[in-house]
């Protein structure tokens, strides 16, 4: 019966995930960028404007120059979790993959620290008082969301082993519409929804911050308007009334 | 407002404490019906605003990418939070950048989100009331739109953008701000940001060059509406009376002289100003920038330069080939702009920036300068944030850093740099950009300088600085109002060409 249910929570929440970020990301590419706006300076070619946002994505650049503190523990936890993902392909590949294989150790203390990222982040949203200023119930309860995501499945992991054999099974039968039992288990199971949950918020929330950053006009811009003439459809209208 | 004084320095740069509501109030004057109607906005607030305010967010949202993604994408990291200068100054919670957004935010995910819609407690939404709106009023112009905060957001969300919306928005029903708007009308009515008709302008010119004879010796001449002439200069209008800015129009006059360029002004488009870009609205943006394109079209030059103004220059580069195709690779088929980009000469950049042209020829052994002439000046250079963050010179990015830096180091023997956590990229507003140089808001723009005058007091303790050089007409007036609540001489503000006009030699011919 619960297995059913974790289904359905599964094939509605990928639904969501999916149909949702389409639509957003579809939004964000229809809508025009009237005006050249990068952040000065900015590079001048589209290579160079490649590398600018693979250093912002991979690296953070803008939030090093901001704040170390928060750097530090926003890139602890992003590339903790780009970690953990990746091992987790592992429930979703048969045979799984042999990089998958090799990064498995580090992707299990990945918890740990995509964890100790987490409780920092929140320790500062608690403590600093801009932060606390700023903050809404809504990112205190996405932190507590990554929270109990990381302590279940480090329970899981290292203290309440699942029998994870049975939960492969379960997910390649989601993925195959070959029904299979999800083993029973208070972690597995606060684990799941809690990832169901993120999945399903993912396109209506600020977790947007992750497709969002691709379409910033200041950031994915380059730096020609000298150069090279940048209109938008409505704008050109203009140009034929008067 | 003899009750306004400035904060005192930070004895070590930490981040303030916050004092909520310390700059709550009426924000600066509302635009009477006359000066709103003559840019075609509701005379005063419409019955239906809620209503109208919403749809033009709307209407935003759909025609701004900016606006829409840095409406999602901000997750409250606090990266912004203490970068800038009103709210170090300030200490108002709501002059943290993303304070300010989410005064707009919280109104989106309201009427434009499903948690919001839903749940409007949990993500921190509101309702669009009367008080949010004398709020978006009263903090929309405690920014000046120096996008300092968006070099530090992760997802270079940039304020000025909201802010921009910001005011389009209360401009759309009926609620706009005195200063700005009153400026744009005089600009669509006479040419220029002080309302200075072209029989004043010319007499002013003429004067200038009797004032440059006498000093000299030597026929500078500041030519208006020569029809043929190579260089359109585009200056801002205070330019042509405002101290110190006067002093750099004469080094450009100098340098043309000097260079054998034949150039002119405009007496129909004689500002470089463009407060279209300070209230976020395209079509007055376009419109005041057209002004230029109809000039250049009619004096037919080849060459337009661009004097020291920070957001002109900003709108120039970044926007002209946009709005008016004063620039270069327009499609073939792109009427509108290939007719002026056919007649402008692009061996040169177009537009140039006034710097970029005297750097230019400087590198060809073009100008000769006795540097000895500013010795008495021990010179910082205080990067202006438009051209700092919002353009660039030279063909390389950070071009803008290096150029003005180079024009003074050829022309003068002192120079040093200030924090460079304060400089380059990361350099602080004067206080007063972004429309806000009016005096119904002083007692923010004396606290806004704050970082700016706690670093120019470290490098004038250090090394003695008694000049600060700098490339934009707001800096300039802004400097030299609230310097002295700093306990500085208003003095020590000038142009980087007033520099070039001090030491430049000059021959007959």
């Amino acid at each position: 019966m619960i297995s059913i249910l974790f289904a359905i929570l599964f094939y509605f929440a990928t639904l969501m995930f999916i149909v949702g970020s389409i639509y957003r990301i579809s939004v964000y590419t229809r809508t025009p960028a009237p005006l050249k706006i990068p952040t000065t300076p900015a590079p001048i070619t589209s290579g160079g404007v490649v590398m600018r946002m693979l250093r912002e994505v991979v690296l953070f650049e803008s939030l090093f120059k901001a704040n170390l503190w928060t750097w530090g523990l926003g890139w602890l936890f992003h590339a903790s979790l780009a970690l953990v993902l990746l091992r987790h392909l592992r429930y979703f590949t048969e045979p799984v993959w042999a990089w998958v294989v090799f990064i498995q150790p580090f992707g299990m203390y990945a918890g740990i620290t995509m964890l100790l990222g987490v409780a920092g982040l929140w320790a500062r949203r608690i403590f600093v008082e801009r932060i606390r200023y700023i903050s809404t119930p809504s990112d205190h309860l996405m932190l507590a969301l990554f929270m109990f995501i990381a302590v279940s499945g480090l329970v899981m992991s290292f203290v309440d082993h699942t029998d994870v054999i049975a939960v492969k099974g379960f997910i390649l039968g989601l993925m195959y519409f070959d029904m299979q039992t999800l083993p029973s288990g208070f972690s597995i199971y606060v684990h799941l929804f809690m990832v169901a949950s993120l999945l399903i918020i993912f396109p209506i929330s600020k977790l947007l911050h992750a497709p969002g950053l691709f379409f910033s006009p200041s950031r994915n811009q380059a730096d020609n308007p000298r150069d090279k003439r940048h209109i938008s459809a409505w704008a050109k209208q203009l140009e034929s009334e008067k | 407002m003899a009750d306004i004084t400035a904060p005192a320095y930070r004895v070590i740069p930490i981040i303030p404490v916050l004092k909520p509501g310390s700059m709550e109030g009426p924000g600066p004057y509302v635009a009477n019906e006359k000066i709103q109607e003559g840019l075609g906005f509701p005379g005063k607030l419409v019955d239906d605003w809620h209503d109208q305010a919403i749809a033009k967010m709307g209407e935003l949202l759909g025609k701004y990418r900016s606006l829409k993604v840095f409406m999602d994408a901000c997750v409250h990291c606090g990266a912004c939070s203490d970068k800038c200068h009103y709210f170090i100054g300030t200490q108002d919670p709501k002059n943290m950048p993303v304070a300010r957004q989410d005064l707009m935010r919280s109104v989106y995910r309201r009427y434009f989100t499903l948690p919001g819609k839903f749940f409007p407690k949990l993500v921190g939404a509101r309702d669009l009331t009367r008080e949010v709106l004398d709020e978006w009023h009263n903090y929309y112009h405690q920014c000046s739109e120096c996008r300092r905060c968006s070099v530090f957001c992760p997802y270079g969300i940039d304020t000025a953008e909201i802010t921009m919306a910001g005011r389009e928005i209360l401009d759309s029903v009926g609620y706009g701000q005195k200063y700005d708007n009153e400026i744009i009308g005089k600009v669509h009515k006479i040419g220029n940001n002080l309302g200075l008709p072209g029989p004043a302008l010319i007499d002013t010119l003429e004067g200038l060059e009797e004032d440059v004879k006498e000093d000299t010796g030597i026929d500078v001449r500041f030519p208006v509406d020569v029809k043929g002439a190579e260089v359109l200069l585009i200056t801002p209008s205070a330019d042509f009376f405002a101290e110190p800015h006067i002093d750099s129009l004469i080094g450009y006059g100098k340098v043309f002289h000097a260079t054998g360029t034949s150039w002119t002004l405009s007496s129909m488009s004689s500002e470089a100003a463009n407060f279209g870009m300070f209230i976020g609205n395209y079509e007055q943006l376009r419109k005041v920038a057209l002004r230029i394109r109809q000039a250049a079209l009619e004096l037919g030059v080849k060459r337009i330069v661009v004097g020291e103004c920070g957001h002109a220059w900003r709108v120039a580069y970044s926007f002209w080939n946009t709005l008016t195709g004063v620039g270069d690779g327009a499609d073939q088929d792109d009427q509108f702009a290939m007719m002026l980009q056919k007649q402008l000469d692009h061996r040169y950049k177009q537009p140039t920036h006034i710097c970029e042209f005297t750097w230019d020829m400087i590198q060809r052994g073009a100008l000769s300068f006795d540097k000895e002439a500013n010795d008495k000046h021990i010179i910082t250079f205080h990067d202006s944030c438009n051209v700092a963050r919002g353009s660039r010179m030279g063909d390389y990015p950070g071009g803008q850093f290096d150029i003005p830096r180079n024009i003074i180091k050829s022309v003068a023997n002192h120079f040093v740099e200030m924090d460079p956590s304060t400089t380059h990229e990361q350099t602080f507003c004067c206080g007063g950009g972004g429309g806000l140089l009016t005096d119904d808001l002083m007692d923010l723009r004396v606290k806004g300088a704050l970082p700016r005058m706690e670093v120019l007091q470290q490098v004038a303790d250090q090394h003695g600085v008694n000049f600060l050089a700098v490339i934009c007409a707001i800096c300039k007036t802004q400097f030299s109002k609230v310097m002295p609540y700093y306990g500085f001489n208003r003095n020590m503000v000038g142009g980087v060409h007033q520099l070039v006009s001090n030491a430049i030699k000059l021959s007959d011919k």
